[in-house]
């Protein structure tokens, strides 16, 4: 379906009118409006897979928050984004996610550039209530240019999505279930020796925290570039791969 | 292309057939009574009965599930034209004092006979499962003999939307768990424009303690296969999945073997019955997760994707299987069908409630004098579930809270004995009707202990797909077992709220929304209970 | 700073040391000349840069560096929290356990201790003579063992972002500077 010249479905977010696409989400058209949603596993270019929750969005008429990722929008659609209880929710997850693995950041390759501590930082974390887990994870360092550090992990899938869905690799999945949910690479060998990675490094571009990173960065050296995917997704139909700055 | 079956034929015959003998004895061969027994006992039957030489006059029949497991194995020995006798705690000896002694003797086995004026049989009311415990599961004939695919037959003689509307007049309600209308999602599927149509019977039954959807799979295979002809007859599909999980195996045989005789009969596949109609049917056995009973993550199993959830919209109804429009129903609900085709929406609203008509089987369990599977209308109050049709507490113990719906439902406290148990009343205590399981809870139990154990099983069972309840579930079980070790603090609880309500709030599917009510709820009704705990005080009066 | 005791007397500040590498007292330290602004406002009545033994009683504020991490630091904790009207968890390591709770990840302390010391190749297998205090199972941040009333994460905190603490606490006069784990 392609979109019509100009935005035409009326939104109401927080109060405010504005124009979405009819193929926009909640998200996208509030990002495009410069509302902002905090949101932790979407990314532009790639398939929406609605894991984080810290994108939860009152939409009037529904009986329960929805993800903003992944809400169609619809006419006259009225949205609230910033409620007190919503806030709530959203700092008592990004709590549980630091809970669940091991962010160091003063040792961490992404310190000073990672979505995650921005995260925190927006939600007003400053301490995290809920046990840490200290879950006891081994690094995995085998690949030549990259490596993954499962410690820092938040299970986004951003990695696996852009791998499979833009590189066409799907060197990445998700193994084991509930709090023993892991990432591997190809069927669980070291990604060193997984076969089907093209070294294209993609999926270490859109990795929103320390977890995939470029062999060789020191701490706080590492930065990703997430819009990496939008662009090449876009590119191809648009035809401006010579536009780029930062290539 | 094999003949087309005569109903009427293979009923009278089998009539016939039984008329021929002066006794059936009905063993129960459930996996329940299998496992306290029933394969020996059915053998010294049998034995028996060659032995006296009474192969004519003595037919010995395999059942499935009579109900009362807890005093399995159990027997029904039933006289032509007479008044049937049931025995209970079956062993080889007993077996054979049926034969020799009951059917040839006329003796009264007292201490083993089970009086079938007990509430517990008499205030149940049986359509679902109406021939468990009584036919002999693994034959069609039995099932042909008690009017089997008859509404098969009337349903081919009308129209889709006809059939859509006796199911909307009936007020059937979704018996996986949510309770919602029938007719609606059929509605829906019917609806939906597409070359290919899905049916998937949702088989998986992940709740620890449940075994309706076992019961209806094996001990009635065809009423399932019949239900789910009929919901793929009114909706336009052509190819339907059973989804049972693979702890079910005899669920499975059986289920397999249905469908290969029904399919020699014309009863399934193409042109059924020699209409237009054709279907396809398929087995496909999920392994043992409890989120694969989720619609969505079902369907990724069939798939053969890693069975996670994922958002609606779309619904299934919408985009299901392989991207195509696609209905799941529970076993329990499809197994309701055949008798509200045959007859007829107002004597299914004749029973339960307005707002739910109809029976529900459940898994009565816990601290009960009796328990085992039941099935009763809808409405029926917790007291007289508790009471009347469980005995109450053995041993001089108090009935203190009943919990349903398992790790996604609730504890409701004795005080609420005259709530009626439907899906409204349920959710408005606080807990939800779930698939069936029942559990009652005596004053020896710790009510935060309670919640750990489901919390327990919560945060093992989450897919992990998304945050809050892949985390929220093991840091709230946390929690619980620090507060049952009397080592919680105000601090922990106030956290332990929160957790809930986020965790309710956010999470992507069913699972993660209802895995806090077990806390929410036992906190609604015994927080005096955490709050001893944090003061380091006993709760639950010990054993003994 | 609200004071609940009624006497017109100087705020008591303290700050202390607990399982950390000393790295957030260095950033106090870095306050530098403001440090005499402090001492303006408020006492300084214990803690690495004070000569006193107890931890003394009737504390306006202590910020706590480190983690929780042996017998001395949780006896410590408490008696810090019993004497202190407003406890600070000063730095990462009391924040979120840091690097300090590093070791969690090796396994139990009998565990962790052979692999730093017996399995280090400098040590040459030897195990430390010295008595270490007892190690508690796990590092742990601050706020899981005692309750905190405030949080100034980072590794370790600027010392501009000490100093936002204390003026707002103290009802000083300053700019505000933002807060960051790491
Ligand atoms: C975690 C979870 C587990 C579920 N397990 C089952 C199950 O075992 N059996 C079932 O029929 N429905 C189960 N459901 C409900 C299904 O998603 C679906 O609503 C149901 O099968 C629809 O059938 P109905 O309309 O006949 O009730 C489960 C839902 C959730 C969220
Ligand atoms: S480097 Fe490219 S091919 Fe290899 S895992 Fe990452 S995204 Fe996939
Ligand atoms: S490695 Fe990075 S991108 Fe991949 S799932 Fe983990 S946090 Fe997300
Ligand atoms: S709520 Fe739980 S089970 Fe459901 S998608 Fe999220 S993690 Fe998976």
């Amino acid at each position: 379906m392609a979109r019509p010249k100009r935005p035409n479905v009326p939104v109401v977010i927080d109060g405010h009118e504005v124009m979405a696409y009819p193929d926009d989400t909640v998200l996208s058209v509030a990002k495009r409006n410069g509302i902002r949603i905090p949101h932790l596993c979407a990314l532009d270019g790639v398939s929406v897979y609605g894991g984080c929750r810290l994108c939860v969005v009152d939409v009037a008429e529904r009986h329960k928050l929805m993800p903003a990722c992944g809400t169609a929008v619809a006419e006259d659609m009225e949205v609230h984004t910033q409620s007190r209880t919503l806030q709530e929710h959203r700092k008592l997850i990004l709590e549980m996610i630091l809970a669940e693995g091991n962010h160091v950041c003063a040792v961490c390759v992404s310190n000073g550039a990672c979505e995650l501590q921005d995260l925190a930082v927006e939600l007003g974390v400053d301490h995290v209530r809920p046990d840490y887990q200290f879950p006891r994870r081994t690094v995995d360092a085998s690949h030549p240019k990259y490596t993954f550090d499962p410690n820092r992990c938040v299970l986004c899938t951003r990695c696996v999505r852009t791998c499979s869905e833009v590189e066409g690799a799907h060197v990445w999945d998700v193994a084991g279930r509930a709090n023993g949910s892991y990432l591997i690479a190809d069927l669980g060998q070291p990604w060193g020796e997984a076969p089907s990675c093209t070294w294209c490094g993609k999926c270490v571009a859109v990795c929103p925290t320390g977890a995939l990173a470029w062999k060789g960065k020191a701490v706080g050296e590492m930065r990703h570039d997430p819009n990496l995917v939008a662009f090449l997704t876009s590119a191809r139909d648009e035809g401006e791969w010579l536009d780029r700055e930062t290539m | 292309m094999a003949k087309v079956i005569d109903l009427d034929d293979v009923a009278v015959q089998e009539a016939e057939a039984r008329s021929r003998y002066r006794w059936r004895v009905k063993v129960c061969s459930s996996t329940a009574c299998d496992a306290s027994g029933a394969g020996p006992a059915r053998r010294a039957v049998e034995h028996s009965v060659e032995e006296q030489g009474l192969e004519h006059d003595v037919q010995v029949v395999p059942t499935g599930c009579m109900g009362l497991c807890s005093a399995g194995p159990l027997v029904r020995a039933e006289p032509r034209g007479g008044q049937a006798t049931m025995f209970q705690q079956v062993d080889p000896q007993v077996g054979a004092d049926i034969v020799e002694r009951h059917v040839v003797g006329r003796e009264d086995l007292s201490q083993h006979q089970l009086d079938e004026n007990l509430p517990f049989f008499t205030r149940q009311e049986r359509v679902v499962l109406s021939n468990a415990g009584r036919i002999d599961p693994e034959r069609i004939e039995d099932y042909v003999a008690e009017d089997g695919y008859r509404a098969l037959v009337t349903a081919l003689r009308m129209r889709p939307r006809g059939l859509i509307e006796t199911i909307e007049a009936s007020g059937l309600r979704g018996r996986g768990g949510a309770g919602y209308p029938t007719a609606k999602k059929w509605a829906m599927l019917h609806d939906a424009e597409s070359d290919q149509k899905y049916v998937v019977a949702n088989g998986d039954e992940g709740d620890p303690g449940a075994f309706m959807d076992r019961a209806v799979m094996e001990d009635d295979p065809h009423r399932v296969l019949e239900g789910v002809a009929l919901a793929a007859y009114a909706t336009g599909a052509s190819k339907a999945f059973l989804y049972v999980r693979a702890e079910y195996p005899r669920a499975i045989k059986r289920l397999e073997q249905a469908i290969r005789t029904a399919k020699r009969q014309r009863l399934l596949g193409k042109n059924i019955l020699e209409s237009d109609f054709s279907l396809d049917v398929e087995i496909r056995t999920g392994a043992g997760a409890f989120v694969c009973g989720e619609e969505t993550a079902l369907l990724a199993s069939i798939e053969g994707q890693r069975g996670q959830p994922r958002m609606r919209p779309p619904y299934p109804t919408e985009r299901g299987l392989y991207g195509k429009p696609t209905m799941i129903n529970n076993v329990e609900t499809l197994a309701n069908l055949p008798d509200i085709i045959r007859r007829g929406p107002e004597w299914f609203r004749g029973m339960g409630t307005r707002v739910s008509p109809g029976t529900k089987v459940f898994a009565l369990a816990g601290s009960l004098q009796h328990s085992g599977l039941i099935e009763v209308p809808m409405g029926l109050t917790l007291g007289e579930i508790i009471e009347e049709i469980g005995g109450g507490c053995p041993n001089g113990r108090t009935f203190k809270a009943a919990q349903t719906g398992g790790p996604s439902g609730g504890c409701v406290p004795a005080s609420f004995r005259d709530l009626p148990v439907d899906f409204e009343s349920l959710r408005q205590a606080g807990s939800i009707m779930g698939s069936g399981g029942l559990i009652a809870m005596d004053d020896s139990v710790s009510m935060p202990e309670v919640a750990r154990f489901y919390m327990d099983f919560s945060q093992d069972e989450s897919c992990g797909k998304c945050a809050p309840c892949r985390v929220g579930t093991l840091e709230m079980h946390r929690l619980l077992e620090r507060i049952c070790a009397g080592a919680g603090t105000e601090r922990d609880l106030a956290l332990l709220e929160q957790l809930t309500r986020t965790v309710r709030e956010t999470s992507l599917c069913g699972l993660g929304q209802s895995a806090p009510n077990p806390v929410a709820s036992t906190l609604e009704h015994f927080r005096d209970e955490y709050t001893a705990l944090l003061r380091n005080e006993p709760v639950g009066v010990a054993h003994g | 700073m609200r004071r609940t005791n009624s006497a017109p007397s100087r705020p008591r500040i303290a700050t202390i040391w607990l399982g950390g590498c000393s790295g957030c007292h260095m950033s106090f330290v870095d306050l530098d000349e403001w440090l005499f602004e402090l001492r303006r406002h408020a006492d300084i009545v214990y803690g690495p840069l004070v000569d006193r033994k107890d931890f003394p009683e009737d504390v306006d504020a202590v910020l706590v560096e480190g983690s929780v991490t042996n017998t001395d630091n949780l006896e410590l904790a408490h008696q810090l929290r019993a004497r202190s009207k407003v406890v600070i968890s000063f730095g990462d390591c009391a924040v979120t356990g840091n690097v300090t709770a590093l070791r969690n990840l090796v396994g139990e302390p009998g565990e962790m201790v052979y692999r730093v010391y017996a399995e280090h190749p400098d040590r040459d297998g030897q195990m430390p003579s010295e008595v270490i205090p007892d190690l508690l199972p796990q590092a742990l941040p601050l706020h899981h063992v005692v309750p905190v009333d405030l949080f100034l994460p980072g590794c370790p905190p600027p010392a501009p972002r000490i100093r936002d603490a204390l003026t707002s606490l103290l009802g000083i006069d300053d700019t505000p500077h933002g807060i960051r784990f790491g």
